[in-house]
């Protein structure tokens, strides 16, 4: 019986989609097959991974994380420097945690201005995003939008409940925006048409499905995803056609296993080595499961999975 | 290849008899191309019939055990290519390389590192499943005294024999008669040799070949030789070529039920870097990969991949969960403090194992949530004052507790006064958010 290889044609194509200005610009997506299905498609663009700073030192990192960032992360400005020079980041990701009310509480304008500082001092593609607090984001990423206005950044979460002031800021000062909804894949398609319904063009859409760490729901995450891609491929579903976010770092870093120290736990192995491969297993899923943009913290975490995708295209 | 309805009933007596309970053969044959019937149910079907009916009735990736006894592994019986379609069934054996070459001492101490790999989590015993002996020395005389340090110190551990040297693997065979090894090597050049050992000493003969279209000569032509079980190679290498080989000859099983590739799929992904080597180990646990032979067995590395493992192969529809019930965590006196949270198994067993750790005797109330974890529960409706109330109520617990507290879960803080109202004389106390601070909290009280 001869062997006649069983490959798909997709109806439906994942939207390129360029961050960033200049030499150091990088896109995502673009392709027409699922992720790394090179042998019956076109996959124009490799996936990209962003290292995810702070504007406040990151006294909530477990050691193994914050210890890469010591001599720099104290400063958001040397953070983002270090990330572009010495570990040679593609993108960063600006996570504004100090505005969080029950943080530091800091303002739009100072969050604003460690947006401006940042943007003089790099020149790679820059994800803000803000502390997750509804009613906060809003001010806080429309004063980051403007700071960093035709920069072509991307900016991120909008949610449900403010998705509108978002939003209409990123489109006003020409960035990307990322959509967030919660682990389903109704709601994720639900939000993306609201947002074209006002006007965003669905084009310059990111899909965040959220995500969940290895362990920690990691399935969820994993399926909806897929299910996300195979209904914009299969189905030409154009609402479903942005690529997909995995903001990996952030839920890695804080469950057990990515910290508890190795001399409670001695069946659980080293602690700094298990945390890294905790936070590149599930970023490398995620790649599988169809994201093409991940936030990670650890640089080996990521120089591994950017290995991965080496081989994997 | 899958029969259509109307292939099936071509084979069919054609008679409309309905003693298959459907109203004619045609009805029968569309059910039978579903899999939704069994060819049994008709009494008149023709022996040429059920033959061809039988081979492309078959699960599309044959089931195998792999190993004996309470080790032992079952494979294949895949059905979809996607896990929200339906479940996987048979989570993916990892097993650790043994080269012949290494010494005595180092061949058991790797063997020990594998007995000593099971790790509970979530209430399921996870652990490195299989041992891959290759023939790296190309001399038969070590690979079987390393053979035979592996029978005595691991004999319930299935074992993987590689070497293309039928020989060499016969003499290595011997050692695990009755046990459903693998013998792995069998290629173009000795086929027959190969199959001929496997057949006599009832192994599962792993096939390698250099693309799913040489693997699909070979499955035929080692089929014609007499030998059913086979694990299948394509000889991917790269994480591209996994996901190309794997992705294409689970689409041939599944979707056009092509037998020749119809088999569990062994990936060997080797690495000198052990994190690479994890990451080309999660591409074959997502994508197929029935057994991933790896290099080493460091604790870290095992976690993640066991819990990866986990997480791919869990049901889709329905989470882990527990029994509902109240739980006694070391042994309970009167005044122990009583816990309440819902009853997905990850959330009962990382709050279990936090009230142990604290060495605090206490009883732990679950409540049936259908496997929802507290903030999904309680975003649901499954987890709300008047549930947790009604519960707490009929389990009669208050006979047991010298004071009636009960401590909640923080991240459900907002609950205490609806739950105090509903349950006159209780004192509800609002425990930390997260787990891990249950033994400093308990410690203050
Ligand atoms: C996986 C997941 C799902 C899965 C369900 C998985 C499951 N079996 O529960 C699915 C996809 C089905 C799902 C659905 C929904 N989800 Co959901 N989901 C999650 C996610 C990502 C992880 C949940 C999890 O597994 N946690 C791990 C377990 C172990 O946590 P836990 O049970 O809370 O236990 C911890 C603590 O509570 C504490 N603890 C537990 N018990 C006790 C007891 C005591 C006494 C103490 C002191 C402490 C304690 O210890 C544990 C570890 O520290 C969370 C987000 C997140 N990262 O947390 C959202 C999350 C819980 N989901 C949320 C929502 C809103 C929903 C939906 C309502 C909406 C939707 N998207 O459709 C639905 C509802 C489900 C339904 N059937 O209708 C929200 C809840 C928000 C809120 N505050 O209300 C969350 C927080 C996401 C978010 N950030 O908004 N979800
Ligand atoms: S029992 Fe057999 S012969 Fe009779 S109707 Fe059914 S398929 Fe046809």
């Amino acid at each position: 019986m001869a062997f006649t290889p069983p490959k798909e044609t997709y109806s439906g194509t994942v939207y390129p989609l360029t961050i960033g200005t200049g030499d150091k610009a990088v896109t995502i997506g673009g392709e027409n097959v699922l992720s790394f299905h090179s042998f019956e498609g076109q996959t124009p663009f490799k996936p990209v991974i962003a290292y995810e700073i702070q504007d406040v030192p990151p006294s909530d990192w477990p050691e193994s994380v914050r210890k890469p960032y010591d001599s720099v992360s104290d400063d958001p400005v040397k953070w983002a420097q270090f990330c572009q020079d010495t570990l040679k980041a593609k993108a960063l990701a600006l996570r504004l945690v100090g505005t969080h009310p029950d943080r530091e509480n800091r303002s739009p304008e100072e969050a604003a201005k460690t947006v401006s500082d940042i943007l003089s001092a790099v020149d790679i593609p820059l994800i803000i995003l803000g502390s997750n607090h509804v009613e906060k984001d809003a001010p806080v990423l429309v004063a980051a939008s403007e700071a960093a206005k035709d920069k072509n950044c991307v900016i991120g979460k909008a949610q449900e409940a403010n998705y509108k002031t978002i939003a209409a800021a990123a489109m006003a000062n020409n960035h990307k925006l990322i959509a967030m909804s919660e682990l389903d894949i109704n709601l994720s398609k639900q939000l993306n048409i609201l947002l074209t319904q006002m006007g965003f063009e669905k084009e310059r859409l990111i899909t965040d499905p959220m995500c969940s760490a290895l362990g920690y729901g990691l399935e969820y995450t994993y399926s909806v995803m897929e299910r996300i891609r195979l209904a914009a491929l299969t189905q030409n579903d154009v609402t479903m056609q942005p690529p997909m976010l995995g903001d990996v770092g952030m839920y890695v870093w804080k469950v057990k296993e990515s910290q508890a120290p190795e001399s409670d736990l001695p069946e659980w192995g080293a602690t700094e080595e298990r945390g890294i491969a905790w936070e590149a297993q599930t970023g490398a899923s995620l790649l599988i499961a169809g994201s093409e943009l991940l936030i990670m913290r650890h640089p080996r975490a990521v120089e591994a999975v950017e290995k991965l995708i080496e081989e994997l295209t | 290849m899958a029969l259509s309805g109307v292939e099936i009933f071509k084979l069919l007596p054609k008679t409309n008899c309905k003693k298959c309970g459907f109203p004619t053969c045609l009805a029968f044959a569309m059910k039978l191309a579903q899999r939704q019937a069994s060819l049994d149910a008709c009494p008149d079907v023709s022996d040429e019939a059920k033959q061809v009916l039988g081979e492309a009735s078959a699960p599309p990736v044959r089931p195998i055990t792999f190993g004996s006894g309470d080790k032992a592994v079952k494979m294949g019986e895949e059905t979809v290519l996607f896990r929200h379609d339906k479940k996987f069934v048979n989570p993916c054996a990892f097993a650790i390389e043994i080269k012949d070459s290494l010494s005595e001492e180092e061949i058991t101490a790797r063997v020990e590192a594998v007995l000593n790999s099971e790790i509970d989590r979530v209430g399921q015993k996870l652990r490195v499943d299989a041992i891959a002996l290759t023939n790296i020395s190309n001399d038969a005389g070590k690979f079987e005294a390393a053979g035979k340090i592996i029978a005595s110190k691991a004999p319930d551990v299935p074992v993987i024999i590689c070497t293309g040297d039928a020989q060499a693997g016969e003499a290595a065979l011997k050692l695990f008669a009755g046990k459903n090894p693998v013998l792995y090597g069998a290629n173009a050049s000795n086929a027959e040799a190969m199959a001929a050992v496997a057949k006599e000493h009832k192994a599962i003969l792993g096939v390698a070949g250099n693309s799913p279209e040489e693997l699909t000569d070979l499955t035929e032509k080692i089929k014609s030789l007499g030998v059913e079980d086979m694990v299948i190679d394509s000889g991917a290498k790269t994480a591209k070529e996994m996901i190309e080989h794997n992705t294409l000859i689970r689409r041939a099983a599944v979707k056009k039920n092509f037998k020749p590739l119809g088999y569990p799929i062994i990936n060997l992904v080797q690495r000198d870097d052990s994190l690479f080597e994890s990451l080309l180990a999660t591409v074959g646990v997502t994508k197929y990969a029935s057994i991933l032979v790896l290099s080493s067995v460091e604790k870290w590395k095992n976690l993640a991949l066991f819990t990866l493992r986990q997480n791919i192969y869990t049901d889709p529809q329905v989470p882990m969960q527990v029994e509902q019930k109240i739980y006694s965590i070391g042994e309970p006196q009167p005044e122990s403090p009583l816990f309440i949270t819902t009853n997905f198994s990850l959330t009962y067993f990382i709050v279990s194992g936090e009230i142990e750790n604290s060495k605090v005797a206490s009883r732990l109330a679950v409540m049936d949530c259908e496997g929802l974890s507290v903030l999904t529960a309680w975003a649901a409706g499954k987890f709300t004052a008047s549930k947790i109330a009604q519960f707490i109520t009929e389990s009669g617990i208050d006979k047991d507790v010298a004071n009636k507290e009960l401590i909640i879960p923080g991240y459900v803080a907002i609950l205490s006064g609806a739950i105090e109202e509903k349950l006159p004389g209780w004192k509800i106390t609002v425990g930390p958010r997260e787990a891990n601070a249950l033994p400093a909290f308990l410690k203050t009280r």
